[in-house]
């Protein structure tokens, strides 16, 4: 498959809904409004409006999931390996939207945002916001803003994929196709174990101040020692050594002192913690990591098979045998519980010793895999329509 | 790519509309060809990735891992019919794999290479080395099939496990079919359908 181009420069676009008094309620029965969306579209909707691919981020993603913000942009987005012209997920073809989730800091009404009652930001007045608050609030900008009835798939990785197992859930007349990728449909132990580890550091940096730090210096030590802890959790041994081994930062042996970093690994966490912290908001972290201990669709429905016994999409569930952190017997109970209700599943673990980040990566397989489901997929929906002429020409940024 | 005669023949004994579970899938041809042209609810089961790929590309539905693994997720009499085409011998349990396929199927295709095959007993006994024939092409030490067996084989292990034979086909390596006389000795490949009793 060709290496793809880029969607170019994107912008990211906000949709407000759920003003007072239509406010949404939510999962835990509060409720929030005016929420703000903030999300982004590539490639163009077919007259038809079957082609639209919905992809969920992860614990720390965003709206901008492809493309520059502008020509000088240093950073594409979050998985731009992934999305562009004749890339796995085609914009030639596909008609790509995502959105940043809600509970988060990159547009959405988060934690940050203003609480309309008292012109201040929300803090740990924000309420607790569920996988399926999120869920529910794309859904809304879907149908009520975009005007999409059905989605060709939805797709994405880690919490991501928790969402799209929800979407699945929650609205099956919708969602044609589901790729869950490097996820789970509950964490154990060990994942909840990690993410308490990422809130105790926020709680207990001195200026967390119970999540009331707004307009004064924020928790970054402690977010950025979450950072730390959390992307050990997304990488390997394997990759750690392949990539640092035991080699020194910046000298010739090691300090024999407390001062700056002796290895290159600790230089290297340092720098992801204190570059998280830039871009990311602590109590976003907080409720994110909660959202994410708290997704249990078994334990809503009873079990994992009756949870999934309205799913009417086909499902391509994808892990990676290097991720301890979602390792791929999870992926393989969500197949079974699938199976179980018959749903039209498929299922492929690709080898990789690069962790639970691995998908993330460039990866020619992964994207082959998903360009091949998603040709498909498609065929097989459009089956009996007539025929659209294959995609020519330069990729056009949707309006 | 040609077709291979052998999923011709199975395709004969597949009935339009059926479950059907392909194991050791390969490349998913024999699922796409029942699926189109029999219109059969097809879903594969391969341990190697590249082959998973091309299963995908073709749009059958699959599973990526091991038989026995990937049956197990299934209940019992999920599909009218389980395929096992030129693979048993390279199963870890072929015994097992069979028992596990008349469980989650009511009717099993299996297809294998004879090792009773009169060129494979000539070898072995003019030449005194292992068999490398068109049928079973690789060297001793290369070859993925750790487990060869031959038609007389075959028929023990169904009466062990109480299966009723409902059909048997004999082929020479150029897929001609044989009388069932002498078949260990004269065919090269067989396709048994079976049932529980």
């Amino acid at each position: 498959m060709a290496q793809g181009g880029s969607v170019g420069i994107v912008e990211t676009r906000n949709w407000r809904f759920a003003e007072p008094p239509d406010e949404l309620v939510l999962r835990s029965g509060v409720k929030l409004g005016p929420i703000d969306v903030a999300y982004e579209t590539y490639g163009e909707l077919t007259p038809e409006r079957d082609n639209a691919i919905y992809i969920c981020h992860a614990l720390s993603g965003d709206a901008h999931v492809a493309g520059l913000h502008s020509p000088d942009d240093a950073r594409p987005g979050w998985w731009d390996v992934m999305i562009g012209p004749g890339k796995g997920i085609d914009t030639d073809r596909y008609f790509v939207v995502c959105a940043n989730c809600i509970g988060g800091c990159k547009g959405s009404t988060g934690p940050s945002s203003i609480n309309p009652r008292t012109g201040e930001p929300y803090g740990l007045d924000f309420p607790m916001v569920t996988v399926s608050d999120m869920v529910k609030v794309h859904h809304a900008l879907l149908t009520e803003h975009l005007g999409l009835e059905k989605l060709l798939c939805v797709t994405g990785g880690s919490m991501g994929g928790m969402q799209v197992l929800q979407w699945a859930i929650d609205y099956p007349e919708m969602v044609e196709s589901a790729i869950p990728i490097a996820t789970t449909s509950r964490l154990d132990a060990q994942g909840i174990a990690f993410d308490e580890v990422g809130r105790q550091a926020v709680y207990s940096d001195p200026n967390w101040r119970g999540g009331s730090y707004y307009g004064a210096t924020p928790p970054n030590r402690g977010l950025a020692v979450a950072r730390m802890v959390g992307h050990i959790t997304y990488l390997s041994e394997h990759s750690m050594r392949d990539k640092f081994g035991r080699s020194l930062q910046d000298r010739d042996e090691v300090g024999y002192d407390f001062g700056p970093p002796d290895f290159q690994v600790e230089s290297y966490l340092r720098h992801k913690g204190d570059s998280f912290v830039e871009r990311f908001d602590a109590n976003s972290y907080l409720y994110i990591t909660k959202a994410m201990d708290y997704f249990d669709p078994a334990a809503d429905h009873g079990t994992l098979i009756d949870a999934f016994k309205g799913v009417r999409s086909r499902v391509f569930v994808i892990s990676y045998s290097g991720d301890w952190l979602f390792p791929t017997h999870h992926s393989k109970e969500i197949v079974r519980a699938l199976q179980a209700n018959g749903v039209q599943t498929t299922f492929c673990e690709f080898q990789s010793e690069y962790g639970h980040d691995a998908f993330l990566l460039e990866d020619e397989e992964l994207a082959e895999a998903m360009a091949g489901f998603l040709r498909n997929t498609y065929a097989a929906v459009t089956r009996g329509k007539p025929p659209r002429p294959e995609p020519q020409g330069a990729p056009a940024a949707s309006p | 790519m040609p077709v291979r005669l052998d999923y011709r023949l199975i395709e004969q004994d597949v009935a339009s509309g059926a479950r059907v579970l392909d194991l050791g899938c390969g490349d998913g041809q024999l699922l796409r060809e029942l699926i189109d042209r029999k219109g059969v609810d097809g879903f594969g089961i391969d341990v190697d990735l590249a082959e998973v790929q091309k299963c995908i590309a073709r749009g059958v539905p699959v599973y990526h891992g091991d038989m026995l693994e990937g049956m197990a997720m299934f209940e019992d009499g999920r599909f009218d019919c389980v395929i096992l085409s030129q693979t048993l011998q390279q199963t870890v349990r072929p015994d097992r794999v069979v028992r596990e396929m008349l469980r989650v199927g009511r009717r099993a295709i299996i297809s294998f290479p004879n090792f009773g095959h009169w060129r494979v007993r000539l070898q072995l006994l003019l030449k005194g080395s292992m068999p490398v024939t068109r049928v079973l092409p690789y060297r001793w030490c290369e070859t993925p099939n750790i487990h060869l067996l031959t038609i007389k084989d075959f028929f023990a292990l169904c009466q062990e496990l109480h299966l009723k034979v409902i059909d048997r086909m004999y082929l020479t390596p150029g897929y001609c079919r044989l009388p069932g006389l002498l078949a260990n000795l004269l065919a090269s490949m067989a396709i048994f359908v079976m049932e529980a009793r």
